[in-house]
């Protein structure tokens, strides 16, 4: 039988990152930050935040959802004359003015951060959540954009693993931003790769 | 055997060449719906077909039956007598004739067109008559490999291969083979999967000869077995050796069909775990639907006793499912043999329809043991694994295969766990901690387990002394629940990502709920309470772990590792 064509594999997992990722340390002085594992050189960004002006994106999301509740209510007590909907109308848009006042603190809570091995990512200041995702369990990066967001030049960047409750979806980032960062990640993933 | 060796020189089905299935396959996938369905409409049609046939070979003793058809709006209602009543009778044989033709050849193409091959690459299947199909699954992202060996399907000989890869609908199923090839083929795939090829090459072929051999020694000893009844039956005529072949046929079949689930060429033939039936049937008749039971019970003594009869009969196919249930539970727990092989954990089970299912190592991505409370005066316990490409909709057949364990005691759990997760082999650290995973809390003597704020109790007023962590040799070890006690197990280097989240109510009383995310399965690895500070540490404990574990890990090419040693 001939040899196998894929004995290259192995090396290729163990001699990759290093090649691709001497040049980061260099620019990245303060990897010795992260308290990970010291023996692989880091190319660790600080906490980033999502664009600013995601928050417009949020807002009109609630803004629309908030108004086509309200309508429905109001509809249906002017059709059958139900005395309790136009309190639920108000009070859907009391929540919803509440919602939006908190709305710049809950887009600035959001954050990502490229560590040496693994994406963080949390968001949330009520309902708090952390995830660490690392870059060898990756199966694909999803960039979509809705109609607001594009109108932003703005981006989400969802990661996909084997396991379904990941679910790290990355919003509003600047379209070119999400380009690059996807394909570097990509990258990350393919040099990374483990098995499943 | 030397000879009989040769003889069969297309025997090695993992040759590279393209094979077909076996060639009863047609009838055992499709063939018992036509036949059943045949039977059906000839059940319905019974008298109508006996009077049929008086007319064509008696027409002289034909009675009133035919009479009464004049209608042509009795088509519906008796097509028969229809067919006869308008001399139809040779056009209605010849579209019967027609169509068992059609089906005939239709099986015998879809046989012909059903081929497969195993490369050192991947498994690849071609298959349709009009719309063809060439599936391939890579040999590395192989995730388990699962015999099934039906009721039906035994008598013939035959056995079902199914290769289950990662992916949501990737199984690739090579239904069906001859029964004694199946083991083979098994070995030569998963021989070829772990990685040992470029070395072991060469030796393959010498391998792959004595399996070939084990078959016909099978049969070997089966003629001598029939041939005292063939000679004293016929003596020196031609039809004895016709049936002492038959015989050898028949005494083949009887003995793959009572042969040990587990090859006892291919495994170690002692299981670790040997489950009496009196524990099957106890844990069935204790288990989740014991509940379902009793309510059953209840109706019918209130029934009873207020004479409302009635709500008896409502009942009947509530309780044939729960019968049913038990039944299917119960036969498919039997003969339960568990063993490690050098090519993964196999797991075996059944009376009449048996299956079992091989293991490659690296494949377990979390393992749960469980203990209902109804459980628990016996010490019983069951064990769950998650494995990639297992969804968690697709039915009984794929829960059945993550339930490595129907039942079993904690001394069962340590063995299967340590056949599961060699790390946790015995011995090792984990080993102990699944001691205190299993029945311990906090505050007992020697417990190995996180403790948890007594503020968690807000949370899990029952359960919150049971709720704790420990990790070593790159297990993760959650412990959980006390009505249902649970000790999940996650291998970090299988690890996809974990999550830290904290809702108000947690973030209150300063603490914190830590999920492992794995492959989806039955096991959900999470720890619902852990102290904030206790929780980030964790947190950037695990994940930084998951990572260093994953790097290191090479169990996904097993035999190659052996290869280079």
């Amino acid at each position: 039988m001939p040899e196998q064509p894929d004995q290259s594999e192995q090396p290729d997992q163990s001699e990759q990152p290093d090649q691709s990722e001497q040049p980061d340390q260099s620019e990245q002085p303060n990897a010795a930050v992260e308290p990970g594992p010291g023996h692989r050189f880091a190319p660790d960004t600080e906490w980033r935040r999502v664009s600013p002006k995601y928050l417009v994106v949020e807002v009109i999301g609630s803004i629309i959802t908030t108004a086509i509740i309200v309508a429905a209510l109001l509809v249906a007590f002017s059709l059958w004359g139900l005395w309790w909907t136009p309190w639920a109308a108000g009070a859907v848009a009391l929540i919803a003015v509440v919602a939006i006042a908190f709305e710049p603190r809950r887009v600035r809570s959001i954050g990502y951060r490229l560590r040496e091995d693994d994406l963080l990512f949390r968001r949330g200041i009520m309902f708090q959540r952390q995830v660490a995702v690392p870059y060898g369990r990756m199966q694909l990066v999803d960039i979509t954009r809705g109609p607001v967001a594009r109108a932003l030049g703005l981006a989400d960047l969802k990661f996909v693993t084997a396991a379904a409750a990941t679910a790290v979806t990355v919003p509003g980032i600047p379209e070119a931003e999400a380009d690059r960062l996807r394909d570097e990640l990509v990258a990350l993933a393919e040099s990374r790769r483990a098995g499943l | 055997m030397s000879g009989a060796a040769p003889a069969k020189p297309a025997v090695d089905l993992a040759d590279g060449e393209w094979h077909r299935l076996h060639p009863a396959s047609p009838l055992l996938r499709g063939g018992l719906v036509f036949i059943a369905i045949a039977g059906f409409v000839i059940a319905n049609l019974r008298e109508r077909v006996v009077e049929f046939f008086l007319v064509i070979f008696a027409p002289g003793q034909l009675d009133d039956g035919f009479g009464e058809w004049s209608d042509e709006n009795d088509w519906g209602r008796d097509p028969i007598g229809g067919i006869v009543a308008n001399n139809l009778v040779g056009w209605a044989l010849l579209a019967v004739l027609l169509v068992v033709v059609l089906v005939i050849v239709g099986f015998w193409l879809s046989w012909r067109m059903h081929t497969f091959r195993v490369t050192p690459e991947a498994v690849e299947v071609r298959s349709g008559i009009l719309f063809r199909s060439h599936r391939s699954a890579r040999l590395d992202r192989i995730q388990g490999i699962n015999i099934t060996r039906p009721v039906f399907a035994r008598l013939f000989g035959a056995a079902k291969l199914e290769v289950q890869v990662a992916g949501q609908s990737g199984n690739m199923q090579l239904s069906y083979l001859g029964s004694s090839l199946t083991d083979g083929l098994r070995r030569d795939i998963l021989r070829l999967a772990s990685g040992a090829r470029a070395t072991t090459q060469s030796p393959a072929p010498a391998v792959a000869l004595p399996s070939v051999a084990a078959g016909e020694t099978l049969a070997e000893p089966l003629p001598g077995l029939a041939q005292p009844a063939g000679p004293a039956a016929a003596p020196g005529t031609g039809p004895a050796t016709i049936g002492s072949r038959a015989g050898a046929i028949v005494g083949q079949r009887v003995d793959e069909f009572l042969a040990p689930e587990l090859d006892p060429e291919l495994a170690p033939p002692e299981s670790v775990v040997h489950i009496p039936v009196g524990r099957i049937v106890g844990s069935t008749l204790l288990g989740g639907a014991a509940l379902w039971m009793l309510a059953l019970a209840g109706i019918v003594i209130v029934g009873v006793v207020s004479r409302q009869l009635w709500m008896l009969f409502t009942f009947v196919p509530a309780a044939i499912g729960i019968v049913s249930y038990f039944w299917s539970r119960i036969t498919k727990s039997l003969r339960y043999s568990i063993a490690g092989t050098p090519d993964g954990v196999r797991v075996g089970y059944g009376l009449l329809s048996t299956a079992n299912h091989t293991l490659p190592p690296g494949r377990i991505h979390a393992v749960e043991a469980t203990q209902w409370v109804f459980w628990r005066p016996f010490g019983w316990w069951s064990v769950r694994i998650n494995v990639a490409g297992q969804s968690v909709t697709s039915g009984a057949e794929a829960a059945q295969r993550t339930l490595v364990l129907p039942v079993g005691t904690a001394g069962d759990v340590q063995r299967v766990i340590a056949l599961l997760l060699p790390e946790a082999a015995e011995g090792g650290p984990v080993a102990a901690q699944i001691g205190s995973g299993l029945t311990g809390r906090a505050g007992l003597d020697g417990d190995r387990f996180s403790i948890t704020p007594k503020r968690g109790a807000w949370l899990h007023p029952f359960s919150w002394r049971r709720i704790g962590w420990a990790a070593s040799d790159g297990i993760a070890l959650l412990r959980r629940g006390s009505l249902v006690r649970r000790l999940v197990l996650v291998p970090l280097a299988r690890m996809q990502s974990v999550a830290l989240s904290a809702g108000p109510l947690r973030r209150g009383l300063g603490l914190a709920e830590l999920r492992l995310h794995t492959v989806t399965g039955p096991v959900v690895p999470t720890l619902p309470i852990i102290e904030r500070e206790a929780g980030d540490a964790l947190f950037t404990h695990l994940a930084g772990e998951a990572v260093e574990r994953a790097n290191d890990d090479r169990s996904q090419h097993w035999g190659r590792e052996a290869a280079d040693a």
